[in-house]
C-alpha cells in the first residue's frame, strides 16, 4: 500500500514517531469501549463481570461460538461492507447497501425457489440473481445522481424503505409459502441450499464466497486501472476529470453498481446460506453495520476482513449477553455506535495533530 | 474606531503590531521571534519565499492559528486573538488568496454572512450596495459568488472583509489573479482605502508591486524577519538578496525565438468555436497555428475566452464549430493545481500516475511508476523524501515541478509534442518561478510547443516567441510590447 510520509528532512521526526501515533489510537479505542461497556452495563444494575463473560463465550469462547456465531453473522458483513467500502472509496455515499441486500434477497430466492432441481447451477444462478438486483437498485440512485443530480445519501437511504415493504409485499403475495399462513416463503430445498463448512458447525461456504470476492476487491483497488480510476475521483473528482482524463460520470456509476452488486451478493448468500427462505427480517440491519465496518477498516477491502469479523464477534455476543447475563443487547448496538463515533474522533484528531491548518493551502501554510 | 482617531495616534502608537511571535508545527519552527509594526496610514508589504511563514504570521494576526508565544496590538491595545471574529471585532479584515466566498450564495448573501439579528433580502443587497459604493466597486450583489469572473470574486472578498468596518486589511497575494489593468486599479484603491487612516498588509511575490505601493517592508525568511524597514530606503534588489539570502541570478530574461516558417506545425486551429457548459460561446471564430519549437503566450483579462481556448487546445473542451488539429495526447498543467491538478492526500507516484489515468487498461504498473516518479523528481528538482510522499507534504513550488514534470514527459521519457500551461507560476516564490521556466525553455529547446497563458504580462513577454491576446471570444495576434498587449487585452484600438 502506498503511504503518506514527510515531505523534508526538518520533519523527520515525525517518521520516528509513526508507529506509535498508529497504535495509540487503537488503544485508546479498545480502552474507551471497555469502559464505555462496563458503564452502560452497570448503570443498567447489571453485573459487568457477567456480561462480559456472555460476550465473551458467545463470540469467540468456543470453536462452536465463533463458526457458528461469529463467523455466520461475519458473512454478510463482509460483503455488505465491501459494498460500502468500493462506493465510499470512489466519493460515492451509498448507504443503501441494506435496501440492495434485502433486494438481492428477494431476486436470489425467487430464483432459487423456481429452480429447485437445477441444485448447483440454480445456486449460481440464484447469487447472479441476488448481485444484479442489488446492482439494479444502486443503479436507479446512480441515474439519480449522474442524470439529475439527486444526492446518493437521501435517494439510497428512501430506496432502502421501498426494498423493505417490497420484501413484505412480496412474501405476503406472490413469493408466500403454499398454506398462506406465514408472510414468508417456502423453505428452500437442501439441493439449493449453501453447502456448510465440515466440523465448523452452521458456517456455510459463503464465507469463501465473502473472503474471495473482498481479497479480490482489495487487489482491484492496488493494481488495476480501474481501481485507480475509483480511487482518484473519489480523492478529486476534478481532478480526476482535468489532471487524469477520466470519465468521473462513468466511474461513479461503475461504482454504484460494484457496491450495489456485492450488498446483493450478500444478501443473495443470507438466503441460501442461512435462512433458507425470504421474510421480513432477513437482514437486522447487515446493511446499516456494514457502513460501520467499512469506515472502521478506512474502506480498504482487506481491512474489511477484520472489521466484519470484529462487529460480527460483539452482535453475537451481544446475543449471549442477553440470554445468559440478561443485558439487553441494545448495549452492544450504542457500544457499536460509541466504537463509529471514537474512530471517526481520532481520525479528525490526527487530521488536526499533522502540520495543516487550511484546507486550500496547506502546504503553504505549514510551512 | 474612527479615521480621525487612528489619524491622531498614528505618531505615536501603531495601528497594528505583531510582537515577537513564536509558532511551531510538530518539529518545524514555522515563525521564530517575528515582530511586525504597521503605521496608520500605510501600506505595508510582507515578502517571503513560499514557506517563509508569511501566511502563518498572517492567520495568526487573523485569529485562525494561535501563536504559541508572542502579543498582538491593536492601535497599542494587546488583544487575544483566539479566532477569525475577535479579530474581526479588532478591527481586522483579511482577504485570503484562495476565495472563501460561498459559491452557491448571492455577492449579498456572503457579505451578510456572520451578521446577526434578522435578514431580509432588501436590507442585504442595500448594504451589499452601500458597501461596493463606499469602495467605489461595480459589484451587483444579486448574482451567485460561483458565476463571477476571478477579478469580481476578488472584489466581493474585499467587500467582505471591510464590510464590517475593518481598520487594518490584510491582501494575501491579491493581484495573483488579476489583469494588469484590474491590478493598477486595485493598488490605487488600496492607496484611497489607506489614505483614509487605515492600515494594509500586502502580502506578495511581485517585488514592484511592493516598491511601487508599500511605504513599509518586512521580509521573512524561513520563519525569521530578515529585513524590516522604509521602502525609500531600499531597492529591489536588496529585498531580492533578502528574501532568498544570495544574490538572485535573475535569468537571462530573453524571448524563446519563433520558429520559423516551415517547422512542423503542432496545432492547426481554423475558425474555432468553444462553448462552456451553460452553452455559452466562449471562444468565436479563431484561427491560429502553434510551431514546434515556440512558446505562444496568451493574454486576457479573466473571462475573455482564453481559458476555454485552452482547454480545448488541451481535449479538455469540446469545439463545437470548425476544425482543431492538434496531437491526441497534450501536457496540460491548469491553473488550479490543487483542484483540477494533483490527489492532495495521494503520494507522488499514484499523481503522477493519474495522468492518462482515464485511458490506462489492465494493470497499474507500480513499479514502474515508481521508478518513473523517482526520475521525474531527480530530473525536475521536486525537493520530498520519496515517491511515496504525500503531495500534500510538499511546499507549492515542489508540486507545481512534480504537476509540470509529469506533463511534459510521457512515460516513455519522450515529450509531449505539445504542453498548455495556465498561470505555471502563480503563487510561486522567485527561485521555483525560475525553475519553472527554464523547464519550459528547455521544453521548447527540445522540439516541444508550449502554449502558456499568464495573468502577469512581465511572465508572458520575458518567455513568449509571440502573443495571441483574446479580448470578448476573439483571439487576435499582437506585437511583442506591452502597451499594445495591454491595449488589446481591454478591446482598444492600437495607437501605434
Amino acid at each position: 500500500m502506498i503511504f503518506s510520509g514527510a515531505s523534508d528532512a526538518t520533519r523527520a521526526p515525525w517518521r520516528d514517531m509513526r508507529h506509535v501515533r498508529r497504535l495509540a489510537p487503537v488503544a485508546v479505542v479498545v480502552g474507551a469501549l471497555l469502559a464505555a461497556m462496563a458503564a452502560f452495563v452497570a448503570a443498567g444494575g447489571y453485573s459487568p463481570a457477567a456480561a462480559f463473560a456472555a460476550l465473551w463465550s458467545g463470540s469467540v469462547g468456543s470453536w462452536y461460538a465463533f463458526t457458528s456465531a461469529t463467523l455466520v453473522r461475519a458473512v454478510p458483513l463482509m460483503l455488505a461492507g465491501g459494498a460500502v467500502a468500493v462506493a465510499f472509496r470512489a466519493g460515492v455515499f451509498n448507504i443503501g447497501a441494506e435496501g440492495q441486500l434485502l433486494v438481492g434477497a428477494a431476486a436470489a430466492a425467487a430464483v432459487a425457489l423456481a429452480l429447485p432441481m437445477l441444485g448447483p447451477v440454480a445456486i449460481i444462478l440464484s447469487l447472479l440473481a441476488g448481485a444484479a438486483a442489488g446492482a439494479l437498485w444502486a443503479g436507479v440512485a446512480a441515474i439519480l445522481r449522474t442524470r439529475f443530480g439527486v444526492l446518493e445519501v437521501i435517494s439510497t437511504i428512501m430506496l432502502n424503505f421501498v426494498a423493505l415493504h417490497t420484501v413484505s409485499l412480496l412474501v405476503r403475495g406472490p413469493l408466500q409459502e403454499p398454506t398462506h399462513v406465514y408472510p414468508q416463503t417456502a423453505t428452500l430445498v437442501e439441493r439449493v441450499q449453501l453447502a456448510h463448512v465440515p466440523g465448523a458447525g452452521r458456517l456455510h461456504i459463503g464465507i469463501f464466497i465473502a473472503i474471495g470476492i473482498l481479497l479480490g476487491c482489495g487487489w482491484i483497488f492496488r493494481h488495476t486501472a480501474s481501481g485507480f480510476r475509483l480511487l482518484a475521483v473519489g480523492e478529486s473528482a476534478t481532478a480526476a476529470e482535468i489532471a487524469g482524463q477520466i470519465d468521473v460520470v462513468r466511474t461513479m456509476r461503475q461504482a454504484f453498481v460494484a457496491s450495489g452488486a456485492l450488498a446483493g451478493l450478500a444478501g443473495a448468500v443470507e438466503v441460501l446460506g442461512v435462512t433458507y427462505a425470504l421474510y421480513e427480517n432477513i437482514s437486522p440491519g447487515y446493511g446499516y453495520t456494514a457502513i460501520a465496518v467499512a469506515l472502521l477498516a478506512k474502506l480498504d477491502p482487506w481491512r474489511v476482513l477484520l472489521s466484519a469479523l470484529l462487529f460480527a464477534a460483539l452482535e453475537a455476543g451481544a446475543g449471549a449477553m442477553q440470554r445468559d447475563a440478561g443485558v439487553p443487547s441494545s448495549v452492544v448496538t450504542i457500544i457499536e455506535a460509541i466504537l463509529i463515533l471514537v474512530v471517526i474522533g481520532v481520525q479528525a484528531l490526527r487530521a488536526r495533530e499533522s502540520p495543516v491548518i487550511s484546507s486550500h493551502d496547506p502546504a503553504r501554510a505549514a510551512e | 474606531m474612527n479615521a480621525q482617531h487612528a489619524a491622531t495616534a498614528s505618531n505615536i502608537v501603531p495601528a497594528f503590531e505583531l510582537s515577537r511571535i513564536d509558532k511551531r508545527f510538530g518539529f518545524v519552527d514555522a515563525l521564530q521571534d517575528v515582530s511586525l509594526v504597521v503605521r496608520a496610514g500605510t501600506v505595508h508589504a510582507l515578502l517571503g519565499e513560499n514557506g517563509a511563514g508569511k501566511t502563518t504570521l498572517m492567520h495568526i494576526a487573523y485569529g485562525m492559528v494561535n501563536a504559541d508565544a508572542g502579543t498582538v496590538r491593536v492601535a497599542g491595545s494587546t488583544v487575544r486573538l483566539a479566532a477569525p471574529l475577535d479579530a474581526i471585532t479588532a478591527g481586522i479584515g483579511m482577504v485570503h488568496q484562495h476565495f472563501t466566498l460561498v459559491p452557491t450564495m448571492t455577492v449579498a448573501e456572503n457579505l451578510a454572512l456572520g451578521g446577526r439579528g434578522r435578514l431580509s433580502r432588501g436590507t442585504m443587497d442595500a448594504s451589499a450596495r452601500s458597501i461596493a459604493d463606499r469602495l467605489g466597486f461595480s459589484l451587483d450583489p444579486n448574482i451567485v459568488s460561483g458565476e463571477l469572473s476571478v477579478g469580481a470574486q476578488q472584489r466581493a472578498e474585499i467587500a467582505k472583509a471591510l464590510s464590517r468596518d475593518a481598520t487594518i486589511l490584510i491582501l494575501d497575494e491579491p493581484t495573483a489573479v488579476l489583469a494588469p489593468g484590474e491590478i493598477d486599479e486595485l493598488l490605487r484603491w488600496l492607496r484611497g482605502y489607506v489614505a483614509q487612516g487605515n492600515a494594509a498588509i500586502l502580502i506578495t511575490h511581485k517585488l514592484r508591486e511592493a516598491v511601487t505601493v508599500a511605504d513599509d517592508v518586512t521580509v521573512l525568511r524561513r520563519g525569521r524577519v530578515v529585513f524590516a524597514g522604509p521602502v525609500a530606503a531600499t531597492s529591489v534588489e536588496s529585498l531580492t538578496r533578502a528574501m532568498i539570502g544570495t544574490t538572485a541570478t535573475t535569468s537571462p530574461d530573453e524571448p524563446i525565438r519563433p520558429a520559423p516558417v516551415g517547422v512542423t506545425e503542432v496545432v492547426r486551429a481554423d475558425h474555432i468555436t468553444v462553448t462552456d457548459r451553460e452553452g455559452q460561446v466562449r471562444l468565436r471564430d479563431a484561427t491560429f497555428r502553434v510551431r514546434a519549437g515556440e512558446l505562444v503566450g496568451i493574454a486576457g483579462v479573466e473571462g475573455a475566452g482564453q481559458r476555454e481556448l485552452l482547454r480545448a487546445l488541451a481535449g479538455r473542451a469540446r469545439v463545437s464549430v470548425g476544425s482543431l488539429s492538434r496531437p491526441t495526447r497534450v501536457g496540460f498543467v491548469p491553473e488550479d493545481r490543487h483542484r483540477d491538478a494533483v490527489l492532495l492526500n495521494r503520494s507522488l507516484t499514484e499523481n503522477v500516475a493519474l495522468e492518462g489515468a482515464g485511458r490506462r487498461r489492465g494493470w497499474m504498473d507500480w513499479g514502474g511508476l515508481r521508478a518513473r516518479t523517482s526520475a521525474l523528481m531527480q530530473r525536475f528538482d521536486v525537493r520530498a523524501i520519496g515517491p511515496h510522499t504525500a503531495m500534500r507534504d510538499l511546499s507549492g513550488g515542489n508540486q507545481q515541478k512534480l504537476v509540470l514534470a509529469r506533463e511534459l514527459a510521457f512515460s516513455g521519457g519522450e515529450q509531449h509534442p505539445l504542453l498548455v500551461v495556465e498561470n505555471p507560476t502563480r503563487g510561486l516564490d522567485v527561485r521555483a518561478t525560475g525553475a519553472i521556466h527554464e523547464y519550459l525553455r528547455h521544453a521548447c529547446a527540445t522540439g516541444a510547443a508550449v502554449v502558456m497563458y499568464s495573468s502577469d504580462l512581465d511572465e508572458l513577454l520575458s518567455l513568449a516567441s509571440r502573443v495571441l491576446v483574446v479580448f470578448g471570444g476573439r483571439v487576435h495576434e499582437a506585437t511583442n510590447d506591452r502597451e499594445s498587449i495591454g491595449r488589446a487585452m481591454l478591446g482598444l484600438p492600437n495607437t501605434t
